[in-house]
């Protein structure tokens, strides 16, 4: 804490080290770090079954659910509350899309099963749904001020057991087939569309960086070297490119080939192969977290969200109303429960009473573990689904090398305390 | 400096009978307070006396129960803190009323940033404008990248401030601003206050330093219990009679309005 007489003596900025003079966020260094050990343990431990495209393609999959509740758990989280209640409230989202898609929409309205309505009109009902609940358990927290813990450990109860009512416990399905096109695997943009959306995202990264250094430059504030703007572009660019060469590698096994060209009616060419590619689950996601990483950094909701997190007096005195944003950040993760409840149920290919359970302790520990803080006021879209991602991986590797169900939960629960700890640690000596 | 506006043209700020009650208690209690451009006027009493419940009243933090607000001679409505800010009315509170996890930009323009053509808040923007009266009010100030937490009191004063002075406050209410600042600091403070003054700004000071009070101010009002003990123009009371005012809560001889 440098008082105003110490700070005259130093120039603007001075440049300790590489890291220091490429502004790389060392926090997200510090998860990328663990996920790769992690990712690199489980392969050397399974005998390199770990980073296949197979594999890599399903933890992706397996991902994207908790990963898209979570970046709204980090909004909730930032403005010093909690929500309980993701879990029961995608069921309950879940359950009445199944009943949309199988009873209603065939029976009541009389659509034709397989009809390509079925799917935007359930999905669209679903987000409603979700939006609705959320905005119920933001308006009970932010004009009744019942505590966010309370009003969603009451609605883990209620929505979780109206989704039980609804489907009277039963699992309904299957899902239309549109609709299922959205859970993983059945839905892939398949190799040319997979190098298009990657091309896309390389171009748009790179648009983003010479805009930002524009913009500094018409401002006159300090520049960082060009080298070390090329090596961060380079990586983004890489890690992009990479990530759908991994996802087109994974092959479309003959069989299932086989069988999609005899419900055409057609002959498989001999020697034909096709790959996945990207999932639009995946797609979804990607989706989700820029979204939501713009709201969070570059609109003025995020920016008031923020804002209380860190002080909530002195935000309510700026003229902001918190109350009001309390119910816009619950309404935020209800539309996102709608949405993980989509590719939930999708992945499924059908809706089980049991869906989404134990979610909430999932998605709280994934934004936890990428480095938001329950004080308020810190957190990150990208750690959350880097959160996500790690506890998925931590768990699909030790599934893979045998570890039984107890000690892989054990494991988890032990990581999240120690990725806290170590979380505090860094906080303490970056002095942030 | 013999300042007579007190009796000639209209009042900046008027509040008349204002009151507030807090279950029971009457924090304020048919207070009548009024300010004029380029006028400094001492807030004073004891701690519990109402003049931080008076001053939030006026900022919009909290409704008053009763009483008008007049602003130029026009009946204001404040009910929040965004109508205090549209009569360019600014606070600089005790507390700072910073949010500790943001930069100084995002701070200076909390609730008011500034939007590009596409709605999206410009940092690059703010960051400039921050720089511009930084450099006016505290040159030293170069650390526009970490969160305001990691500032000295010094330095976060300095953003408190400048968030008041940026917008154009015409009215400015500053609750103890030199409580936690050092000497430099604080003589930076009211070399301010007397540039503000002399832009003809009008300011309430809530302080305790009875000599700060005699140096700054042109007019002083003392509370007690929620109700107003008088105003005097400080120039013509000493010192002690200011602190009779405070603890006693009586009026001397002279210089009373």
């Amino acid at each position: 804490m440098s008082d105003s007489t110490a700070q005259r003596d130093l120039p603007t900025h001075t440049r300790r080290n590489i890291l220091d003079t490429m502004e790389v966020d060392t926090r997200l260094l510090g998860m990328i770090g663990a996920f790769v050990i992690i990712c690199i343990v489980f392969d050397v431990w399974t005998g390199g079954r770990f980073l296949t495209p197979r594999n890599i393609f399903n933890l992706t999959i397996q991902t994207v659910s908790v990963a898209i509740m979570a970046t709204g758990m980090v909004f909730v989280i930032v403005t010093r509350h909690i929500d309980l209640s993701v879990g029961a409230v995608l069921a309950t989202c879940s359950a009445i899309m199944a009943m949309m898609q199988t009873l209603v929409l065939p029976q009541w309205f009389g659509l034709e099963l397989g009809s390509s309505v079925i799917a935007p009109v359930t999905i669209i009902v679903g987000l409603i749904v979700g939006v609705a609940i959320g905005c119920f358990h933001g308006w009970l927290i932010g004009y009744l001020t019942i505590p966010a813990f309370i009003v969603t450990l009451g609605g883990l109860f209620v929505w979780r057991n109206v989704a039980w009512h609804l489907s009277r416990g039963q699992t309904v399905g299957p899902l239309d087939a549109n609709f299922v096109t959205l859970g993983g695997i059945e839905g892939t943009m398949g190799a040319t569309g997979s190098w298009i959306l990657g091309l896309l995202a390389s171009a748009v990264t790179l648009f983003l960086f010479f805009k930002a250094r524009s913009n500094k430059k018409a401002h006159g504030f300090p520049l960082k070297p060009i080298w070390a703007e090329t090596v961060i572009v380079a990586i983004a660019v890489g890690a992009i490119l990479g990530f759908v060469w991994i996802l087109n590698s994974y092959e479309i096994p003959i069989g299932r080939l086989r069988r999609v060209f005899e419900e055409r009616g057609e002959a498989m060419p001999e020697g034909y192969s096709a790959v996945y590619g990207v999932p639009y689950s995946v797609l979804l996601l990607i989706l989700v977290a820029v979204v939501m990483t713009v709201v969070a950094q570059r609109t003025r909701l995020g920016r008031y969200i923020f804002a209380t997190g860190g002080n909530p007096e002195a935000t309510e005195l700026a003229g902001i109303n918190t109350r009001l944003l309390t119910v816009k950040v619950f309404a935020i993760v209800g539309f996102l429960c709608g949405l993980s409840a989509v590719v939930a149920s999708a992945r499924l290919n059908f809706h089980s009473n049991d869906i989404g359970t134990l979610d909430e302790l999932r998605v709280i520990a994934a934004a936890v573990i990428g480095g938001t803080a329950l004080s308020g006021g810190i957190g990150t879209i990208y750690g959350a689904i880097l959160g996500a991602l790690i506890m998925q991986s931590l768990q699909s590797g030790m599934a893979m090398v045998g570890v039984e169900a107890p000690y892989q939960n054990i494991v988890v629960g032990i990581v999240l305390v120690f990725a806290v700890y170590v979380d505090i640690l860094y906080r303490k000596r970056t002095g942030d | 400096m013999p300042l007579d506006t007190a009796n000639n043209g209209t009042p900046l700020v008027e509040m008349r009978n204002m009151r507030k009650s807090f279950g029971g208690i009457h924090a304020v209690d048919d207070v009548t307070l009024d300010l004029y451009p380029g006028e400094v006027v001492g807030v004073l009493g004891h701690n519990g006396a109402g003049k931080s419940v008076l001053m939030k009243m006026l900022s919009g933090a909290y409704k008053r129960d009763g009483g008008q607000i007049f602003v130029n001679g026009q009946e204001a409505h404040i009910n929040s803190p965004r109508d205090a800010r549209n009569y360019n009315i600014e606070t600089i509170y005790q507390t700072l009323a910073l949010a500790d996890n943001l930069d100084a930009a995002s701070n200076l323009f909390l609730g008011r940033e500034i939007v590009t053509s596409t709605g999206l808040v410009n940092d690059a923007m703010m960051e400039a404008e921050t720089r511009k009266i930084m450099g006016r009010l505290n040159p030293n100030f170069q650390r526009f990248h970490t969160p305001v937490a990691g500032l000295s009191g010094g330095q976060r004063q300095s953003v408190a401030i400048s968030r008041a002075v940026y917008f154009n406050a015409k009215i400015l209410i500053m609750d103890e601003p030199t409580a936690a600042l050092g000497v430099e600091e604080t003589a930076m403070v009211s070399k301010l206050i007397e540039e503000l003054k002399d832009q003809g700004l009008g300011i309430f000071l809530i302080d305790h330093d009875i000599h700060a009070v005699k140096q700054l101010c042109d007019r002083a009002s003392v509370m007690k219990n929620g109700k107003l003990v008088g105003t005097v123009r400080v120039n013509e009371v000493s010192e002690d009679d200011i602190l009779g005012m405070i603890i006693l809560g009586k009026n001397p001889e002279s210089g009373v309005e």
